[in-house]
């Protein structure tokens, strides 16, 4: 059938785009660069309500603040990055819909996927569908990029991985017991995935590490639970001469501060892996000397003068301290700008290509450099390390680094047992 | 489930001292929370379901007040009264108007003040979580009773809040005020008629209510952090306590918190794994022995 309306459409189209060939022709350039200059659109699913925004929040902090660098150095062939944020509040299905809207609607061509374990792997799902290239870098959870089941090929991971920070938590934990004399242990981690899968491979590997060492009692509160009166009185009855936690946050601020008026320090060692994070150093007004805890982040670790200058305009910034979360996704944007330099490009397939196997200059780097590993698509070379808390800056004087051969010969293990490999 | 662990708790003095401090602690904070809830329930027959935002502000405005003179009696002082302050307004402007209308838009119109104060909340005082820490007063190393641990603060605390609860308690069943507050609660139209303003008693209800989740949140703010949304944990188990005690009922109020308090206190011990489940078992077993809740009034 003849099509009216079609053709005067076809019509009128065809007038436009003569239109835009003349105007093109007698503009030249501007024409052009109009095309070149068309920004790159990354589109940020993260939290940023509820009661882990501050980290949401930081997140887009440091994404912001390596794409103005970017941009500042004249971008990709003049094309400058355009940050699109949108709150999935950390819930899983939001974390969907908005990595689908941003990139069908907004024309998002990467994703920066800022989102906690549990929006994280909604997230994989609509990467695997729609094959943009995504950096996750909030997860810890190890099979995120461990499992070639959940594997995608153009999601890729700059978070540190559970299975590194439990190896080096036990093995520093395990060091600290056998020099102290730390046999009866207990645990006290928030119920919910994170904290059992954390507190599980801990507990693991420190038996490893040191096998003497007894488990005496576990407690288990609810995930932001107010009051920790309960556990902590358990916690008493059981006298563990060390204690395990995987709280975080608000939690662990809460426990410390009813834990010390308790004593409970007096006669227990904390190993909190969580503590030595900014907002949760800055949060306890008592600070109870002597707790171990892991570097979320430090400026003074790794102790290299760009850790420090990265850490200072931070906070010249925006006013704070950077997060965990936001060393990992200025390391995101890091790998980012270095794959498209290197492809001069942002489709996702050649940008994922580039990526693998790739080794970036990194202040978070413990040798100063992070390599994104070829095999599961996932970040290692970056600074892990324990040490002792103090309540004032550098918070933790003394850090003793993880070793990546180590960690490297026990995950090849654990992948094997978990039939990853 | 560890009956062998819960038995060995139960023959020794230092446990059961340790575990049942611990259960009052936990249950003083809940009955103020639960007994403004309750009081206000038993008066105006409306259920106050931004309760715990009082709690909230209570716990945000001590934080403040403590920052800036650096004296937690002010602090609490300050805290309860300006929540009483705000929960007078909130009832004048915005609750009597519901009075008597469906529960649904009761329960809309204090999900849209939870929501509105937990934004106001992020604006004033940001979306990271804050910690008072302990007045230097209560930082002092806890007390040993026969073998059993209690904190110098918490000690406070039980002493405080008992002293509230025999205040209100006089006030409800002693003065010439809780025989107006009762005689509203039973008929409004005939106190109205005595020529008793129950506008002014009922704002006079819900203002208490407030003051009482202030203090409530003041005094719990040296020992657990403030965050945005920080009410609605302590609204659930308020609830609980609530139903457990009967609705309306300030003396039920004090014994259903004190239950839940020693039982999250013994059921960790005794199961780790069902603490929270043990508690909402214990509310299923009350109301089916007492519908109406142990201190509840029949029908």
């Amino acid at each position: 059938m003849f099509d009216t309306k079609g053709t005067i459409r076809q019509r009128r189209n065809f007038i436009k785009a003569a239109g835009a060939l003349t105007g093109a022709a007698g503009l030249g350039v501007p024409f052009i660069s109009r095309a070149q200059n068309k920004p790159i659109r990354i589109g940020v699913p993260t939290i940023l309500s509820g009661r882990v925004a501050q980290l949401g929040i930081s997140s887009r902090n440091a994404i912001s603040m390596e794409a103005e660098k970017f941009n500042a150095a004249g971008g990709l062939g003049g094309r400058k990055i355009e940050i699109i944020t949108r709150d999935s509040k950390g819930k899983p299905d939001e974390a969907a819909n908005n990595t689908r809207q941003l990139i069908n609607s907004e024309g998002c061509e990467i994703i920066i996927s800022a989102e906690s374990s549990a929006g994280a792997f909604a997230v994989q799902e609509v990467i695997r569908e729609l094959k943009v290239l995504c950096i996750h870098t909030n997860s810890e959870t190890s099979s995120l990029s461990a499992d070639p089941k959940i594997r995608v090929p153009t999601a890729f991971r700059t978070a540190r991985q559970g299975i590194h920070d439990a190896i080096v938590s036990a093995s520093y934990a395990g060091s600290v017991a056998k020099a102290k004399g730390l046999k009866t242990w207990m645990s006290c981690s928030p119920d919910y995935a994170y904290g059992r899968d954390n507190t599980s491979l801990f507990l693991e590997y420190l038996k490893r590490f040191h096998p003497e060492v007894e488990l005496v009692g576990e407690a288990w509160p609810k995930l932001f639970q107010p009051d920790y009166t309960e556990n902590i009185t358990k916690i008493l009855q059981a006298k563990p001469q060390a204690l395990y936690s995987a709280l975080w946050a608000g939690d662990l601020v809460s426990f410390v501060d009813q834990a010390s008026i308790y004593g409970l320090f007096m006669q227990t060692s904390l190993f909190a892996i969580n503590m030595a994070d900014y907002t949760t150093l800055t949060a306890v007004k008592n600070l109870p000397a002597g707790i171990h805890s892991a570097t979320r982040y430090i400026k003074t670790f790794p102790a290299s003068s760009d850790n420090a200058a990265w850490a200072d305009s931070y906070k010249a910034e925006y006013g704070d301290y950077p997060t965990n979360w936001s060393w990992e996704n200025a390391l995101a944007v890091g790998f980012l700008v270095s794959a498209m330099r290197k492809t001069k490009s942002t489709d996702a397939t050649k940008l994922a290509g580039a990526l693998r196997g790739m080794k970036i200059k990194s202040p978070f780097g413990a040798d100063g450099t992070i390599t994104m590993r070829a095999e599961d698509q996932t970040t290692i070379g970056y600074a892990l390390g324990w040490g002792m808390t103090i309540p004032k800056e550098p918070y933790v004087p003394n850090v003793t680094p993880g070793d990546w051969k180590t960690i490297l010969e026990y995950e090849t293990e654990w992948k094997k047992k978990m039939g990853y490999a | 489930m560890d009956f062998e662990a819960l038995l060995s708790c139960f023959s020794s003095p230092s446990c059961v001292i340790t575990q049942t401090t611990g259960g009052l602690i936990s249950g003083m904070l809940l009955f103020l929370v639960a007994a403004g809830l309750s009081l206000i329930f038993g008066t105006l027959k409306v259920v106050n379901f931004m309760h715990g935002s009082l709690y909230m502000l209570g716990a945000y405005f001590a934080y403040t007040v403590y920052a800036l003179s650096g004296n937690y009696a002010l602090a609490v002082a300050g805290a309860a009264l300006g929540v009483g302050l705000f929960a007078l307004i909130f009832e004048r402007l915005l609750m009597s108007r519901v009075y008597g209308s469906d529960v649904l838009l009761q329960l809309l119109v204090c999900y849209g003040v939870i929501l509105i104060l937990d934004d106001a909340v992020k604006i004033i005082w940001g979306a990271q979580f804050l910690s008072m820490g302990m007045p230097p007063a209560f930082q002092r190393p806890p007390l040993f009773i026969a073998g059993g641990v209690l904190p110098v603060f918490y000690l406070f605390l039980i002493v405080i809040t008992l002293l509230v609860a025999a205040g209100l308690g006089f006030l409800i069943a002693g003065t010439r005020i809780g025989k107006i507050v009762r005689a509203a609660a039973i008929n409004p139209t005939m106190t109205s008629a005595l020529g008793i303003n129950t506008a002014v008693v009922f704002g006079g209800v819900f203002a208490l209510g407030g003051l009482l989740a202030g203090l409530a949140g003041a005094l719990a703010v040296p020992v657990r952090s403030l965050v945005s949304g920080m009410g609605f944990s302590i609204l659930i188990e308020s609830f609980i306590v609530t139903v457990i005690g009967g609705m309306g009922s300030v003396a039920g109020a004090l014994v259903g918190a004190l239950l839940i308090g020693l039982v999250r206190s013994f059921g960790t011990i005794g199961f780790p794994l069902f603490t929270d489940g043990l508690m909402f078992l214990f509310m299923t077993a009350v109301l089916i022995v007492r519908p109406s809740g142990l201190f509840g009034k029949e029908g």
